[in-house]
């Protein structure tokens, strides 16, 4: 809402809050916080389905044809819903909802300083179409036939024709779901991109914006120009399933691979669109805990959108080799290798804003240092794979499951509890359990590189990826191969055992733990200078703003940290 | 460094390694020294009780930023360069050029067998003599190989590791390619692109046979699926 109407609009709902039901409350509400928390709740519901995923095949590739305890014998029908349906859900309902939806939903009001979106009931419509969209997906696991097993990419004509599927529904309510996820994003994005723009509180112009708010804009921005072609695709490849067009039918003269250009000049982007939120949070906490400027805000910025404007010439590099013109490899090898550039330039700034601060290694840090220093790895093993060359070999490998997990999993989940732990105190107020969270982190993040850094070696070795039985190719038999296949599956199970600290400290310190104040972290955006948790409306006043976010140490000054709001 | 795990079997599987250990030689450069740096600044701005975070002046700032920004900036473009002239190379090499070949075989993928059609004694396809066998490849090593691959359902990926050879395979096309066996021995031919359920089941064998051994298959191809036209 403009800043204008702010107070009367506050007024009236904060009037209307006291008489809210419990079921309005929770489930039917327009505030920003709450569905925030209700995209929150749904993205960890989803990521333990999608990790529960994991754990299964991961134990049918250590153990082959054993029975997975708490699931059975995997088939390759099985293994194969597993392995789609692992990569969808921690994509579009884990990664999105969380880190966009979730996060973007919190904290754009609260940072840029108003009292809530500019379209709120088009924000519940948003949560609620997304929650169709996961119950929609969980539905495809009961019909005929079982889930949609051809991957995340869903390529036809394996996706398009029950008779090579073995599945008649399950693909059909699975493309259902992604679209409907993505008219949720959409709707979300609209709100967040005009929130923005429009109810900034008085004197913050476009460089006084918070970088996690620019990111999410940045990445919603993103989103909305690439989703559309895979919208489009994803109708015609319902027509292909169930009312017998050819779109992508070569015996009717479809075509296979345009799918994939409309898949992939989504999903590139798409990478972004997850990546930039979580670069937004790392950006807050790492000048949080050094007590420093972000170094180069400007270069951030720009190196921001430059990313995500060549991010729409790279899509090809996924088909390198997928029967496209080999000439076209050239151009996209050119793109692909380039991004490295920007990335690099702002791994640079993030690592050059440490410099000279006066660093706390407090929980959120530690996340945050561990996103920098893990996504390195995700990014300089890409360049194998963009250099066109290099990648006829690793195509398809264990090698690109390793990288893209280096990329996903510091974005998704080092990105999520980064975010998780910092604003904690500002959602709930209320601190969550320092010593346990630190025992989480660091469980957490060497079982990561336990998994994920065999899985290099193995693709480098021949491995090709969604094979449940690596027992029929002696050359991928060996037992030395095998062994750190189990050593994998062995990281995953360790670190999936100690999610449960992570999640009982989160929910018993909702309820329990020790009490915040405003600004536990001594931090200068917006967000921290309203009481904890922040009440219907926000804030009271409405506050103005002064300078940019990142104004810690400054000269002259007693405190190292000088709010946005503060006058002087 | 690929070659440790995976034999070296065709003519180009040595370039595409050479391309492979100087990308790692220079992304494990790029790798070291940034994590390098991180990890010293942790420790030496380290909070400490009585020490404040400072910012160097601003004309100091500005020479600083160049030192972070423009300066690697410079370094990675020349890294990026070199990246893609090896890869351009290689690719080119690889899928681009068509060297003239000695013989063409067909690669048929379906849902979930490989059918190889082999040219038999004559050298020629589409000929009586043809051998057509299932999962099952016999090349000669040191002859060029044309490939035509074809698909009859969905997509597949002919993937052969030790050729570092691999091609999708679409239904509706013929997509054309070579290689050049170097290396005499038994190896596995994968499927890398998931065709349904039983895309983990879709091995094929593939023997690179010595001019006398790869005779003496033409004559009598003993196979318990292979026959004859």
């Amino acid at each position: 809402m403009a800043e204008t109407h702010g107070h009367e609009a506050h007024g009236h709902d904060a009037h209307g809050h006291h008489e809210e039901g419990w079921f309005v409350k929770y489930f039917w509400s327009t505030d920003h916080k709450m569905i925030a928390k209700q995209y929150l709740l749904t993205g960890m519901l989803l990521g333990a389905v999608g990790a529960y995923f994991a754990y299964v095949f991961r134990m049918q590739l250590a153990f082959p044809n054993k029975p997975v305890p708490g699931y059975g014998l995997v088939t390759g029908a099985d293994y194969n819903a597993l392995v789609t349906n692992h990569g969808a859900i921690m994509i579009f309902w884990v990664a999105m909802p969380v880190l966009i939806a979730a996060f973007g939903n919190y904290l754009i009001p609260l940072m840029v300083g108003c009292d809530d979106m500019v379209f709120p009931r088009l924000n519940r419509l948003s949560y609620q179409i997304f929650l169709v969209s996961a119950i929609v997906l969980g539905a495809s696991f009961f019909v005929q036939g079982g889930a949609f097993g051809g991957a995340w990419t869903s390529y036809p004509p394996l996706s398009a024709k029950a008779e090579y599927s073995l599945t008649s529904l399950g693909p059909t309510l699975w493309l259902a779901a992604v679209a409907l996820e993505f008219v949720a994003f959409l709707l979300g994005g609209i709100n967040f991109v005009t929130t923005a723009m429009n109810s900034r509180a008085p004197g913050m112009k476009a460089f006084d914006i918070p970088m996690a708010v620019w990111m999410i804009v940045i990445a919603s921005i993103l989103f909305m120009c690439s989703v559309g072609p895979l919208v489009a695709g994803a109708v015609m490849l319902m027509f292909d399933q169930q009312i017998g067009t050819g779109f992508f039918d070569p015996d009717r003269g479809g075509d296979p691979v345009l799918w994939q250009h409309l898949f992939w000049f989504f999903g590139h982007p798409e990478v972004y669109v997850v990546l930039l939120p979580a670069l937004g949070f790392v950006a807050e906490i790492i000048t949080t805990f050094s007590r420093k400027r972000l170094f180069a805000y400007r270069t951030v910025l720009y190196t921001t959108i430059g990313t995500g404007v060549l991010s729409f010439f790279v899509w090809a590099h996924h088909q390198f080799i997928a029967g496209i013109d080999p000439r076209m490899a050239n151009v996209f090898s050119v793109t692909t290798v380039l991004i490295s550039i920007p990335i690099a330039e702002m791994t640079f700034v993030y690592i050059a804003t440490l410099f000279g601060g006066s660093i706390s290694f407090r929980v959120p840090m530690l996340w945050a240092l561990a996103f920098i220093a893990e996504f390195l790895m995700g990014g300089v093993t890409g360049i194998f794979l963009g250099a066109s060359g290099a990648d006829i070999y690793f195509h398809d490998t264990y090698f690109v499951v390793a990288h893209f997990h280096y990329t996903f999993f510091p974005i998704a989940i080092i990105g999520t509890f980064a975010g998780l732990t910092y604003w904690f105190p500002k959602m709930f107020g209320r601190h969550m359990n320092e010593a346990v969270n630190k025992v989480h982190f660091w469980v957490t993040i060497i079982c990561f590189n336990g998994i994920f850094l065999p899985l290099f070696v193995l693709g480098a070795a021949g491995d090709h990826r969604r094979i449940f039985d690596y027992g029929n190719f002696p050359e991928l038999s060996q037992p030395w191969m095998q062994d750190l296949r189990v050593f994998a599956t062995v990281s995953l199970i360790v670190m999936l055992v100690v999610q449960p600290l992570f999640l009982v400290n989160f929910f018993y310190s909702m309820f329990k733990g020790k009490k915040a104040e405003a600004n536990p972290w001594k931090a200068n955006t917006l967000e921290w200078q309203c009481p904890s948790p922040p009440p219907h409306g926000n804030f009271s006043p409405l506050p103005e703003v002064y300078r940019g976010p990142y104004e810690y140490s400054a000269e002259g000054r007693a405190d190292d940290f000088w709010p946005q709001n503060s006058p002087t | 460094m690929l070659e440790h795990y995976m034999q070296q079997g065709s003519s180009f599987a040595s370039q595409i390694d050479g391309l492979v250990w100087m990308i790692f030689l220079m992304t494990t450069f790029w790798f070291l020294l940034v994590e390098g740096i991180l990890f010293w600044l942790l420790w030496r701005f380290r909070a400490r009780p009585g020490h404040q975070a400072v910012y160097l002046d601003d004309p100091a700032e500005h020479a600083f930023e160049v030192k972070w920004i423009e300066v690697p900036h410079r370094i990675i473009l020349v890294c990026d360069v070199a990246v893609i002239i090896g890869a351009i190379t290689v690719w080119s090499d690889v899928k681009l050029s068509a060297p003239a070949h000695d013989e063409v075989i067909r690669v048929v993928a379906q849902q979930w067998a490989w059918t190889f059609t082999h040219a038999g004694p004559d050298g020629k396809l589409d000929t009586a003599d043809d051998i057509v066998t299932i999962d099952e490849m016999h090349v000669q090593v040191g002859k060029t190989y044309s490939y035509e691959l074809g698909a009859k359902d969905v997509l597949h990926s002919f993937s052969v590791p030790v050729f570092r050879l691999k091609q999708d395979a679409i239904p509706g096309r013929v997509i054309t390619g070579w290689f050049k066996p170097t290396l005499v021995g038994e190896f596995d031919v994968q499927c890398a692109e998931i065709c349904g359920i039983g895309h983990g089941i879709m091995p094929a064998r593939l023997y690179v046979e010595t001019p006398e051994a790869h005779a003496a298959w033409l004559a009598n191809p003993t196979h318990y699926l292979a026959y004859k036209f």
